[in-house]
């Protein structure tokens, strides 16, 4: 049930909250104690305690603000994007929210969303323009899902609470360091000069470990926050799954937002865990979003079922033991499955820019003597006319095809209405003075015969062209048809 | 004396847990009223939308009599249904016609392009989803509810206010999930 994630969801926010702040203050005692000698521990907690508190009252007035307007967020209504309006109404009914969040649209061609609000009566959902033109219907309540997931599990909430923590750490070691670079020197010599041996050794162990502090301060509170906010996602994909009732509308938008080349450029890292995908992040450590390929898997393993047990079996099966407890065992006490639903039918996509250029580009191939080989896997391969090889890889399923090179040089050239020159397609066995063989069709079944260069060459009872090229040596085999007597 | 002092402890404890208790038992039960209330407020807003919509495409698909007539019928029956189950029938039935409905608008392309009906079918076909949508989010609730209602101790607290487990809504689908009959 929802209660339990979001109890299990506090439990775990509130450790991280008190990490986060044991980060802080052990930061704040160092820094005094190195700054100030013994006494300043206190004015370095104190520091950093003003630091926090002026930090999260901001969060707290304006944090969503703040966040809305730096993303270039502007509030819609309804008349203007009705089905994003609509989708988000839906979704605020199946999460049993009680307010209706309002809604935002960044003017940006990229494709993402983000949910603010550290109240659930006052959340927000922004989504970009590009994501609302480019998805459609089961896919917007897919994303949408996701980040009223978000509100409801209170990550936004946590979340916010967690980066002022961090930026707050960040700020005190920054302030730290540049203190040390500048000023640091002199202020040592002074402090050592005024106590004498063992204080002053004293004093220089401390600054020792101040430094170090500082530095691995900030990456240490990183790891902690970074690590909780993966799995946050993963859990409101299961949310979102729950929600919708329809895995395949949140994997495909995740599909073509991670396929989308033109990156939102409104992120930054303390407010990426509030987005639906996190573009730019080097390290699997600092990434606050898990991989998004691994979550359209997961999604996609989902077999049967919309409950949080499914969800659970593809993220254990993807997993395969190691940290494979994403939920809470209490969200599986839940009677019978949730089944899943069927598509929406206006869902249907139409037919995009891009399939239509595919389309256009294969008219000209064609007309280029290009050849099309339809692997298994649906992929549509084009093969150039100078294209030699008697086998092909193709480059979606890796499967090896055998390329019908003869009945493709024969087509080509009845399309052409030209004779087909061996040395083009073939070039290493070119012998253009040689008058050409010619094998008369002794029936119309299966039937081989020797190519001049030894090579015994099949005919199928579906040849029909009026030549082939001999796999071995190149050269233009003329086939007459079979006459009856 | 101390011992005094401990039952004394335990009866105010006891009486604590007692009144908190109840009252998110009370929580929970307005909670799911509100969930129905949700069912409700979409469904009104059904039998509001559906008029609109045949008026939209009356000149367009005259033709299509029966179907219009299908919808029309289904939903006065779900308007005047009474009981809870008759109602989740009749509501089935509505949702099914609509379906239907909007399949067959599938062969009048110049009515998809018209901006008014487009614009009444996206409401419609939301609204059929707030429709399943809150559906679904009442009967979360009723489990939860009725769970809290079954397990110790909230069902002492329960049974001594006479709390009633609350219904499922069921819209009556059995006979569309139901596999189609192959005749030979």
């Amino acid at each position: 049930m929802m209660w339990e994630l979001i109890q299990a969801n506090q439990r775990k926010s509130v450790l991280l909250l008190v990490l986060l702040g044991l980060v802080l203050a052990g930061l704040g005692c160092v820094i005094g104690l190195a700054w100030l000698g013994p006494e300043g521990a206190v004015y370095g907690l104190g520091a950093a305690a003003l630091i926090w508190v002026v930090l999260t009252s901001l969060g707290f007035l304006a944090g969503d603000q703040i966040l809305l307007s730096s993303s270039a967020a502007e509030e819609v209504s309804k008349e203007l994007y009705p089905q994003l309006f609509n989708v988000v109404e839906e979704m605020k009914i199946a999460s049993n929210l009680a307010h209706m969040p309002r809604v935002y649209v960044m003017d940006d061609p990229g494709m993402n969303a983000f949910a603010t609000g550290i109240k659930p009566e006052r959340c927000a959902v922004a989504v970009t323009a590009g994501l609302v033109s480019r998805l459609n219907r089961d896919e917007l309540q897919g994303v949408i899902a996701h980040e009223m997931s978000h509100i409801t599990n209170r990550d936004v909430y946590y979340m916010t609470l967690a980066g002022i923590v961090l930026g707050s750490i960040r700020l005190l070691s920054h302030v730290f360091l540049r203190g040390m670079w500048f000023g640091g020197g002199s202020r040592r010599r002074y402090r050592t000069a005024g106590r004498a041996g063992v204080g002053g050794q004293a004093q220089v162990v401390i600054l020792a470990a101040a430094l170090v502090f500082a530095i691995l301060g900030p990456i240490l509170a990183q790891i902690f926050y970074f690590s909780l906010s993966r799995k946050r996602e993963y859990l409101a994909d299961a949310c979102a799954v729950r929600l919708t009732r329809y895995p395949e509308g949140l994997a495909s938008a995740l599909e073509k937002i991670s396929q989308d080349g033109s990156f939102s450029s409104v992120l930054n890292p303390i407010t990426s865990p509030m987005y639906i995908f996190e573009p730019r992040a080097a390290s699997s450590l600092t990434h606050t979003h898990p991989p998004i390929l691994d979550r359209i898997r997961i999604l996609r393993a989902i077999a049967q079922g919309a409950g949080f047990a499914s969800y659970q079996k593809a993220y254990a099966s993807f997993y395969r033991g190691r940290d494979s407890s994403l939920l809470p065992p209490s969200a599986f006490s839940q009677k019978a499955e949730v089944p899943l639903r069927a598509p929406s039918p206006a869902s249907e996509e139409p037919r995009g820019r891009k399939a239509q250029a595919r389309d256009l580009m294969d008219v000209m191939r064609s007309i280029n003597d290009f050849a099309f080989l339809v692997c298994a896997c649906g992929m549509k391969i084009k093969i150039p006319p100078r294209f030699n090889h008697s086998t092909i890889t193709c480059p979606k399923c890796s499967r090896v095809l055998d390329v019908p090179l003869t009945q493709l040089a024969a087509a080509a050239a009845i399309l052409a209405g030209r004779g087909v020159s061996a040395g083009k397609k073939a070039p290493s066995g070119a012998r253009g003075d040689e008058a050409p063989q010619i094998h008369r069709r002794r029936g119309t079944g299966w039937e081989s015969f020797a190519c001049r260069c030894g090579q015994t060459l099949t005919l199928s009872p579906a040849f029909i062209a009026p030549q082939m090229i001999c796999r071995r040596c190149g050269r233009l085999v003329r086939i007459e048809s079979y006459v009856a007597a | 004396m101390m011992i005094l002092w401990i039952v004394l402890g335990a009866a105010v404890l006891a009486v604590l847990m007692f009144i908190g208790i109840f009252n998110s038992l009370v929580a929970l039960r307005n909670q799911t009223q509100n969930a129905w209330s949700q069912i409700d407020v979409q469904l009104k807003r059904r039998y509001d939308l559906i008029p609109n919509l045949l008026e939209a495409v009356k000149g367009y698909m005259g033709h299509e009599r029966a179907t219009l007539e299908n919808v029309t019928r289904a939903r006065s029956q779900a308007m005047s249904a009474q009981s809870v189950g008759e109602k989740s029938r009749a509501e089935g039935a509505l949702t099914d016609s609509v379906n239907k409905f909007f399949l067959v608008v599938e062969n009048y392309p110049e009515l998809k392009a018209n901006q008014n009906f487009m614009a009444l079918q996206e409401e419609l076909r939301s609204t059929e989803n707030k429709i399943a949508f809150a559906r679904q989010s009442y009967n979360d609730q009723i489990l939860f509810y009725n769970n809290k209602l079954q397990m110790f101790p909230s069902n002492v607290v329960a049974g001594c206010f006479q709390f009633k487990q609350g219904e499922y809504f069921q819209m009556d689908d059995a006979a569309h999930r139901a596999a189609p009959q192959v005749k030979f």
